[in-house]
């Protein structure tokens, strides 16, 4: 049914029809009216999840990792300054193989406090071993939040994702979402089998044990190979959802006129929308211009996104958190696939630090910088020098 | 595709009725954004919200800079706000005052369409007080919305909030709202 609804609404729809056995939240903005949505759903009855108002968002996630050590289906929401406070739990969450799905609604770190979009939280949690996709929309949100419970718990995958949505321009913006009959996201979704639950005391079970260095290089080696399964089953999951939902997720990434593309952009979350105007604009000047947005960005489909990129003559990778000190992260990771061989001239761009807005005469800035591009430069975009 | 600024105030209601305007032309089959600008919120500082609607699927998700129409629920903002920036020269400029579309021209000397109504003495009169509703049903007139369609959508979203008895004086004041507008809008 398609309805006029918020990001955190449309996330909290998401979780409703999971309807996971613990939430373990603590409020943030832009991510308090999702803990809000899902309380009330809690008094009222419309799921059984046992809610925990916990003290602050380190407790959010030890919480979060006891329960699903314990065997349950776990979800959580924080922003900013909150996963900064989760990223220590965040860590073992992901050492101990534990498919916590949550919401982040991209919110700038502090100093100085501001309390709108970028992606440095997300970035600050970049290496914790937890799955990361970005979603475009509200309608993104939603449907990654159905799909990422089933790449989490996939039994080869058993590891957190992260469902990250802009902050405020997606979280508090309402926009058409359809969302699924419940019986079918929940058809979708299916029936959690936990691993080797410690509730299950006729088979008791070490878990988070020590690992000296004749170890630990090992397990965190076999942490791996669940990033290693990720996308094959990320694949899968999404092909099976396409179906269901009858909108169009295949792939790592969304290729928007990216076919004969000499100049691309490569961007994450809700820029890539105003990106798509601006592509047909130019397109419609007879410009080769065109996009690629990135759904899964950890692991990083390195190998799929060089191959889409190699025949584009200047692409501007663009990176909406300051890696300070180097160029940014994502940048670096497209950067890396074209290590030792020919390719695009690749730029950097910075932008959007803290809710600063990218109207489309940005974008197509972006485009005409283009024509003339160092290999490596960073640039800064929207800012005021 | 129509962008519209709204300029209100905290507590007048500028976000909630810019989310209704959204359901109502999703209920007209069109594609539409709400969204409200936030700084520091509190009661009585002025307040942006924003729509967009458009028969096509709607990709953007910048700030609106060049709007089609203008609402002004509170005309203290005319200056205080500098509520006509970027406004097209095209466009629209609804407020709610007690004063005429001449002299409303001439405090913001804006060369478009003026509609002035009293959203405030129709809100008194239709029993509500809240001015926001008379100047949605503005809108609507405006955008030409079909208001058995508009009126449909705030009954239902109105009913979970509020009573029925409030609920029907909101429709009535939705209606004078659209009725002055129309009024206005077609004859100029």
């Amino acid at each position: 049914m398609k309805k006029v609804m918020t990001g955190h609404k449309a996330v909290a729809e998401a979780m409703r029809q999971i309807e996971p056995d613990v939430v373990a939240v603590y409020p943030i903005t832009p991510q308090s009216e999702i803990a809000e949505y899902y309380a009330q759903y809690v008094h009222d009855g419309l799921v059984r999840t046992e809610l925990v108002p916990v003290e602050s968002e380190h407790s959010a996630m030890s919480a979060c990792v006891g329960a699903a050590a314990a065997g349950a289906r776990v979800m959580t929401a924080t922003a900013s300054q909150g996963l900064a406070l989760m990223v220590e739990v965040l860590y073992i969450a992901a050492g101990l193989r534990l498919p916590i799905v949550m919401a982040l609604a991209n919110r700038a770190l502090s100093a100085p406090i501001n309390i709108h979009c970028d992606h440095s939280d997300a970035y600050l949690a970049r290496d914790c071993g937890a799955i990361q996709i970005f979603a475009e929309s509200a309608q993104e949100a939603y449907d990654y939040m159905l799909m990422a419970q089933r790449v989490a718990e996939h039994k080869e995958v058993r590891l957190p994702v992260i469902v990250n949505l802009d902050g405020f321009t997606l979280t508090h913006s309402s926009q058409v979402v359809e969302t699924l009959p419940d019986e079918e996201a929940k058809g979708f979704v299916g029936e959690y089998e936990p691993l080797y639950p410690l509730l299950d005391v006729d088979h008791p079970t070490t878990w988070g044990p020590f690992a000296m260095p004749d170890y630990y290089f090992e397990l965190k080696r076999s942490q791996e190979a669940g990033m290693e399964a990720a996308p094959g089953v990320f694949l899968r999951v999404q092909e099976e959802y396409s179906r269901l939902c009858g909108r169009n997720y295949r792939g790592f990434f969304e290729a928007y006129r990216l076919e004969d593309a000499e100049r691309v952009i490569v961007v994450m979350g809700s820029t890539a929308g105003t990106a798509k105007v601006v592509v047909d604009e130019l397109r419609a000047r007879g410009e080769k211009v065109g996009l690629l947005k990135v759904w899964l960005w950890r692991p990083f489909p390195r190998e799929e996104i060089t191959e889409a990129l190699a025949g584009a003559k200047a692409v501007a990778v663009m990176d909406r958190a300051l890696s300070h000190g180097n160029l940014g992260a994502l940048y670096l990771d497209v950067a890396a696939g074209f290590s030792g061989r020919e390719g695009p001239v690749l730029v950097n761009y910075i932008y959007g630090l803290g809710g600063r807005d990218i109207p489309a005469e940005h974008i197509a800035q972006v485009f005409a910088g283009l024509k003339e591009a160092r290999p490596g430069e960073r640039r800064f975009l929207g800012l005021r020098e | 595709m129509k962008e519209i600024r709204w300029h209100g105030r905290g507590g007048q209601g500028a976000k909630t009725v810019s989310q209704i305007l959204a359901q109502i032309n999703l209920r007209e089959g069109k594609h539409v954004q709400s969204f409200p600008e936030y700084g520091p919120e509190r009661s009585g500082a002025p307040v942006r919200a924003y729509n967009r609607i458009s028969g096509e699927e709607i990709l953007i998700h910048s700030g609106v800079y060049r709007p089609d129409i203008v609402v002004v629920i509170d005309e203290t903002l005319l200056e205080a706000e500098n509520a006509t920036e970027g406004l097209k020269p095209d466009g629209v400029l609804i407020v709610n005052t007690s004063r005429s579309a001449e002299e409303i021209r001439e405090v913001t000397g804006f060369p478009g369409k003026i509609i002035a109504l009293d959203a405030t003495k129709i809100a008194q009169e239709a029993g509500t007080g809240f001015p926001n509703v008379p100047m949605l049903g503005a809108v609507a007139a405006v955008l030409g919305t079909d208001p058995k369609v508009a009126e449909e959508e705030l009954r239902e979203t109105l009913s979970h909030r509020l009573p029925p008895e409030v609920v029907e004086k909101n429709l009535v004041a939705f209606r004078a709202g659209y009725e002055t507008a129309k009024g206005v809008y077609v004859g100029s």
